[in-house]
């Protein structure tokens, strides 16, 4: 039937074998709503840059001063003109590394919890309790660590110096360990107290990101590591982590993005030095952001500026931070078939 | 016969047995009673968490051993491995609830007293007991200050999600980019914008208005790219739908693509709102310290719950300090309202709808199905003479 019609219109045929012209013509309320989401999306952009440019362009006051000393430079009284970010930016990336320490392998350890042994009617449960968690403003993590933690760990922060203070960066300077009765205020805001509390406080940010790309893992080579008589273990080390180790270090990441800008945990915490104070269990360390909160009321303009220079500093870190992070989640195979 | 029936009797194919029972509760008494006795007789140590961290190495210890006397090789590594995950899992989450339950519990006392709802600081000094004196002026300031933000970030942010989804180009990918890195913005350096901007160039005094704003420049990558994500999840079949029939891309955005991605937006919005509602520092920089009551964000220094914390800390009164637990439990509670809410309206896939949505659907669809039949019955009649 169809071919007889096709033989009988041979011309009707080819006329309607050319190619038509698309053309797409949007109508009036159509072009109404695309400007006002363009416009938003164009809003959202300037307002962004904005604040880029302007940090940026404030921070150019202060860094023209201070030069390349800026970077080497450890004390900040930028009114006399000596200031720079060595020891903050030091003091901010140890308390880090100290909270990523602390916080990826509890992460691990919760995420595989949830995803591969906890009964399935508590997972959900479990799921919604990390998610608080990471919703739980930080200054009730920082009042937890100025109240409990702070009396608490001196002990423990005692005995690591006593016993492995051969290794340096686990040394305290004017601690004596052959006394019993010295005090305990050496070892009280110090970057390991800050490092704990700040830790607790990434662990959740971590945890959700892990546990989310370990539940992607395919059930269909699960099985093949249990039909291999693989152990439970077994399976884990050789399917779950191997799959979900981008998502793995993209939460990482992510955390340690979270821990570099931490403000007011650690202001509440630390005693600020501006040294740069490599004994992590020593009292005194400073951060970035804990100095942009304790020096921008009395700062003069300049010293508004010097503070911006250093948030600039502290912002480029975490963004580039936060682009390893996506790029390592993106590439990898768990965060590709996420989306 | 009888070996038929030894044949046919059913095995256990349970994973956990009796005797790892024995070995986890041995290794215990025995780890607990081996740092009891290095504690009180043989070493100089003290305190609770060195005692903790010792049983459980000893703990770990010891099971091992006790495991690999029965099982060989992968076996061993497999039981030690899941006593290590649920033992930490189980440390971190319970550090976690400890965190919060202290907070709430050394806030009981000040929460306990009514007036800590009822009055603002204005009249208390720092010795003043419990009973005088409360937190209503943050309330207040932290309400209006997220009520501000919203009513910026929410038509902002979602408008801006729905353009990174509908409109492809070159200009969407620089607003995504750019909004993705936004969200590595630390919270103190927004407020260090907000206060060099509008403080200290415009010279406008700190206000309620200025912390929103702080508070809005922080939320807002945020919730933009929570709601990119779930506008990505509706499915295109939906709109194609849509479209096929004729619709414009407005009326397929309004009518289609927001309805079934209604309750991930509404769960990014709450997140956003309770990151935004927890910020300490972008608030502290910009909007100023006050002791009473100041309902008016556009002039005045206004307060919120975490920096009221923050200020009671500092001081050295106990009974401030008790206060200062009080707003953050209040603050803790607010969050966890905020939460619950969330899991409630949020979690599920876009389109699933929940039995009073779906009713209400029927019946509108039951609805169209009547008018339609009644105006075609009416062309028909008006057809046929």
């Amino acid at each position: 039937m169809t071919t007889t019609v096709v033989e009988n219109d041979v011309d009707n045929a080819l006329v309607a074998d050319q190619a038509r012209e698309i053309t797409t013509k949007v109508d009036r309320p159509d072009l109404i709503f695309r400007g006002i989401i363009r416009t938003s999306g164009i809003a959202v952009l300037t307002v962004m840059s904005l604040i880029g440019v302007f940090l940026a362009y404030r921070a150019g006051k202060a860094l023209n001063v201070a030069g390349w000393s800026f970077v080497t430079e450890q004390a900040w009284e930028p009114d006399s003109g000596k200031f720079g970010v060595a020891a903050i930016i030091v003091g901010t990336i140890l308390i880090a590394v100290v909270a990523i320490c602390i916080a990826v392998p509890l992460a691990i350890a919760v995420a595989l919890y949830i995803s591969e042994y906890a009964p399935r009617r508590l997972q959900s449960t479990f799921v919604s309790l990390v998610d608080l968690m990471a919703a739980v403003p930080s200054i009730v993590y920082g009042l937890w660590g100025l109240f409990f933690l702070q009396s608490n760990v001196t002990g423990v922060a005692r005995w690591i110096s006593t016993y492995f203070g051969w290794i340096p960066f686990l040394s305290v300077e004017g601690a004596d360990p052959t006394d019993p009765l010295s005090p305990s205020t050496v070892y009280t805001s110090s970057t390991f107290i800050a490092g704990i509390v700040v830790a607790l406080m990434v662990a959740p940010i971590i945890c959700s990101v892990m546990r989310e790309v370990f539940s992607q893992a395919p059930s269909g080579e699960r099985e093949g590591a249990y039909a291999l008589g693989s152990t439970k273990w077994g399976m884990i080390r050789t399917v779950v982590l191997p799959f979900g180790k981008g998502g793995m270090i993209g939460g990482t990441m992510l955390g340690l993005g979270r821990a570099l800008g931490e403000t007011i945990a650690v202001y509440l915490i630390i005693s600020p030095v501006f040294i740069i104070q490599p004994r992590i269990l020593e009292s005194g360390t400073s951060s970035v952001a804990s100095l942009i909160a304790l020096r921008y009321g009395e700062a003069t303009n300049f010293g508004t500026s010097a503070l911006m220079a250093a948030g600039l500093a502290l912002f480029l870190m975490t963004l580039v931070v936060n682009f390893i992070a996506s790029s390592v989640v993106a590439r990898s195979r768990s965060g590709a078939e996420s989306g | 016969m009888a070996s038929l029936n030894s044949v046919e009797s059913r095995r256990s194919t349970a994973t956990f047995r009796l005797t790892d029972f024995y070995s986890l509760v041995g290794a215990l008494v025995a780890a607990l009673s081996l740092s009891l006795l290095l504690f009180t007789k043989i070493l100089p140590f003290s305190g609770s968490i060195g005692f903790v961290v010792v049983t459980y190495i000893a703990f770990i210890a010891i099971y091992s051993a006790l495991v690999s006397l029965e099982a060989e090789g992968p076996l061993i590594r497999d039981k030690i491995a899941t006593v290590v995950v649920h033992s930490l899992a189980f440390l971190m989450l319970l550090a976690l609830v400890f965190v919060v339950a202290y907070t709430i519990l050394r806030g009981f006392s000040a929460l306990s007293h009514l007036n800590f709802f009822t009055q603002d600081q204005s009249r208390t000094g720092p010795l003043d007991p419990l009973s005088s004196g409360g937190v209503l002026h943050a309330i207040v300031g932290t309400l209006e200050m997220i009520a501000l933000a919203l009513l910026i970030t929410i038509p902002l942010g979602i408008s801006c999600a729905v353009f990174l989804n509908e409109i492809s180009g070159r200009l969407s990918r620089l607003v995504r980019t750019i909004a993705e890195a936004m969200t590595a913005l630390p919270s103190i350096v927004a407020g260090l914008f907000i206060y060099a901007t509008f403080i200290l160039i415009l010279g406008l005094p700190k206000s309620g208005i200025a912390a929103s704003l702080a508070i809005s420049v922080m939320m807002l990558p945020i919730i933009i790219r929570a709601s990119d994500v779930v506008l990505r999840l509706v499915p295109a079949n939906l709109k194609e739908a849509s479209y096929a029939m004729g619709t414009s891309q407005w009326r397929t955005v309004w009518h289609v693509t927001l309805p079934t991605a209604r309750s991930g937006l509404t769960t990014a919005v709450i997140l956003g709102t309770a990151r935004g509602i927890g910020e300490t520092s972008p608030v502290l920089l910009t909007a100023g310290f006050t002791a009473s009551l100041n309902a008016d964000p556009s002039r005045n220094p206004m307060i919120s719950l975490p920096l009221a914390v923050f200020n009671f800390v500092k001081s050295p009164e106990p009974a401030m300090i008790a206060r200062g637990f009080g707003a953050a439990a209040l603050l803790m509670l607010l969050v966890l309202l905020l939460f619950a809410v969330a899991r409630i309206i949020g979690g599920k896939a876009p389109g699933a709808l929940s039995t009073r949505q779906q009713k209400r659907r029927d019946r509108q669809s039951h609805d169209d199905a009547v008018r339609m039949a009644q105006s075609s019955a009416v062309t028909t009649d008006a057809g046929t003479p």
